[in-house]
């Protein structure tokens, strides 16, 4: 097991090195010029441009600058925005508003997923089961912001149950309920019928019999036996979806005015502020690598016949 | 051994153990299968009885009810599909049948323990071997962590699987076949129990593995004074150690006999077209005898006996009579109209 963690940490330094190349590489690419804009209606004065090229050494060729930049991220140092902020701070400031949203999410996806899938798992065929499968295709179907602009349009406007955007940073863990389950709900119905597969098919399997044949209690049949079963597949999706959902999400904070950090990125692109978006893709890419490995390594916990090495 | 009754001397209406009343007794034992294709009528009165210490041996073809009798009697049988619709179960004149679930959980494990034809499926593969013996022992007997572990090593070491203590903490996976057998029968003998019913135990093994299995299992119900019921399709596996043996086919019992005289003088067509399809050394190089035909569809049952369509002997009579179970000899029960003729030897 530790050379398997071994393995995988060294893996982690081409990708990393090649993710923030590609990264750095497209977001300097991009068309347009950075510069024009930045000094209110007149164009920019020649120093403030000659400044700015020195700074961001932008006369240098890509590979230079790339590796500049990646000499400073290796000190802790992610550069700093054209108006001069850190763009450590900014990150700093906006990934507690990313991770408790993705806690949110996470939690409403497991609790309401789980739970949905082991009861419709169990009965099997039925009304619940209908409503259930129904519900769960018609999440699948509608895209994040259709979910988002109508929940915040019913429930903020209309019945004026909840705020309609978050109002402070980082945001009060009451006011991202509903964003949450919002992010959460796809994968909160993939988690659902995930689980009801999972239970309905171990439901009928030899150990369980067996379970049943011991002579143990139906709760504990279920409790252990089945649940501790089905949950593999279903933990391991759970924990993958906490990379992606550790992301940020663009979306959903964008219509609920979450300071999180695909706010930030959006921000960036938007400004074509080049570090902004280079130093968050690759924490991002980092925290997705590491929650994946970890994914891994909870799959070989919870089912023994996985062994690495 | 007294199989001279069929039905039982033992009150019906009574619940709750009878003393004198045999071990275990099926008695008249009906079920179905209700499914989208119709009503697979899997066993058609089907009764037998084991006495402690006594080995029962049902034999029959897949699909001829043997396992289902099993799952029936243990109580697991998956309902639905499964129906009962008539006939008891009688564990020391208790009807299994008509007792609470709670008193059904009670008797599986301590009364009636069962082991399983494929013990890699049938033993959980997330948990060690130890915590699947353990569980029992904590759940049922309300035994600590470290009572119940030493215990499951006693057992281990019971089957005679080396390095018990070490073994304990392993997973099925880690296990090879026989070990996972021997392993299945430690767990299975858990909680004392009075009847084993094994299915098909030795079905997934090495031939030579499958004898020391045998060899186990009549080992220890000799010791424990257990009953044991046998169920498989190898007559050769039954031989050595079974006292009776009861032939199913098409959900009913066609042949009951003890076991010497069943494998001198068949008393049924069908348990002799089984031992003559048997390979014998005598008669090397010959084709191997087979019976002509399959077993017949259980959503449709032949006419008359269940097996004339099959039956070298047939007659008009068979056609259109199901043969009634008789007693052609003391100690034997034959479901043939010429039972009689075929014992006496044609």
């Amino acid at each position: 097991m530790g050379r398997y963690v071994l393995r995988r940490l060294l893996q982690l330094i081409p990708v990393f090195i090649g993710t923030t190349f590609l990264i750095y590489w497209l977001v300097w690419s991009l068309p347009g010029d950075p510069f024009s804009g930045k000094c209110g209606d007149r164009p920019c004065p020649d120093s403030y441009i000659a400044f700015m090229t020195e700074k961001f050494n932008l006369d240098d060729p890509l590979i230079v600058q790339y590796g500049k930049y990646m000499a400073d991220l290796l000190t802790g140092d992610f550069g700093e925005t054209f108006r001069g902020t850190s763009v450590g701070e900014l990150i700093g400031e906006a990934y507690p508003n990313t991770i408790r949203l993705a806690l949110v999410a996470l939690a409403i996806e497991a609790v309401i997923g789980l739970g949905a899938g082991i009861l419709t798992g169990l009965r099997g065929r039925g009304f619940l089961d209908n409503v259930v499968l129904v519900s769960t295709l018609f999440l699948i179907s509608l895209p994040v912001f259709v979910t988002g602009f109508v929940l915040q349009i019913v429930l903020g406007f209309e019945l004026g149950w909840i705020k309609t955007t978050v109002t402070a940073s980082p945001a009060p863990w009451g006011q991202l309920i509903v964003p949450g389950f919002v992010l959460g709900s796809l994968s909160m119905a993939y988690v659902t019928r995930l689980t009801r597969t999972s239970i309905a098919e171990n439901k009928r399997a030899d150990f369980v019999r067996t379970a049943v044949a011991k002579g143990l209690p139906q709760r504990r049949v279920v409790g252990v036996h089945l649940l501790r079963n089905s949950a593999i597949p279903v933990i391991t999706f759970l924990g993958t979806d906490l990379g992606a959902l550790m992301g940020g999400a663009i979306v959903t904070e964008g219509i609920f005015n979450i300071k999180g950090i695909g706010n930030l990125v959006y921000r960036g692109i938007l400004g074509k502020d080049g570090l902004i978006v280079t130093g968050v893709v690759t924490l991002l890419v980092m925290v997705y690598l590491l929650s994946n490995l970890l994914v891994d390594l909870l799959y070989a916990v919870l089912d023994p016949r996985i062994r690495y090495d | 051994m007294s199989a001279n009754t069929v039905k039982s001397s033992v009150d019906a209406r009574r619940t709750g153990p009878v003393p004198g009343a045999p071990l275990l007794e099926v008695d008249d034992l009906y079920v179905e299968f209700r499914t989208r294709d119709g009503v697979a009528r899997v066993l058609n009165g089907v009764s037998y009885k084991v006495e402690a210490g006594e080995t029962l041996a049902v034999l029959g073809e897949s699909g001829s009810g043997k396992s289902v009798t099993a799952q029936t009697v243990m109580g697991i049988l998956d309902m639905p599909p499964g129906f009962i619709t008539g006939g008891e179960v009688r564990f020391h004149g208790e009807n299994l049948l008509k007792a609470s679930q709670r008193r059904r959980r009670e008797v599986r494990g301590s009364g009636i323990a069962m082991i399983f034809q494929d013990a890699l499926s049938a033993l959980n593969p997330v948990f060690t071997v130890g915590f699947q013996i353990e569980e029992q022992l904590r759940v049922r007997r309300g035994m600590s962590r470290r009572d119940a572990r030493k215990r499951a090593i006693e057992l281990l070491d019971l089957v005679k699987i080396p390095n018990p203590k070490g073994r304990v903490r392993q997973y099925p996976h880690e296990f090879s076949g026989g070990m996972r057998q021997r392993a299945m029968i430690a767990m299975s003998l858990a909680l004392d129990p009075e009847m084993l019913i094994a299915d098909e135990p030795t079905t997934a093994l090495d031939v030579t593995v499958q004898a020391q299995i045998m060899d186990l299992l009549k080992e220890i119900q000799v010791e424990r004074n257990m009953g044991l019921i046998l169920i498989t399709h190898d007559l050769g596996v039954v031989a050595e150690v079974a006292d009776r043996i009861a032939v199913m086919y098409a959900g009913r019992i066609v042949e009951q006999s003890d076991a010497r005289s069943l494998y001198r003088k068949p008393g049924h067509p069908y348990t002799l077209a089984l031992l003559d399809s048997l390979p014998r050394l005598d008669l090397k190089g010959t084709e191997l005898n087979t019976i002509k035909g399959l077993p017949p569809s259980l959503l449709n049952i032949p006419s008359g006996c269940p097996f004339h369509p099959r039956c070298p002997r047939v007659q008009e009579i068979c056609k259109t009579e199901v043969p009634a179970q008789h007693r052609p000899l003391p100690g034997r029960l034959s479901a043939c109209h010429f039972a009689e003729e075929m014992i006496a030897g044609d």
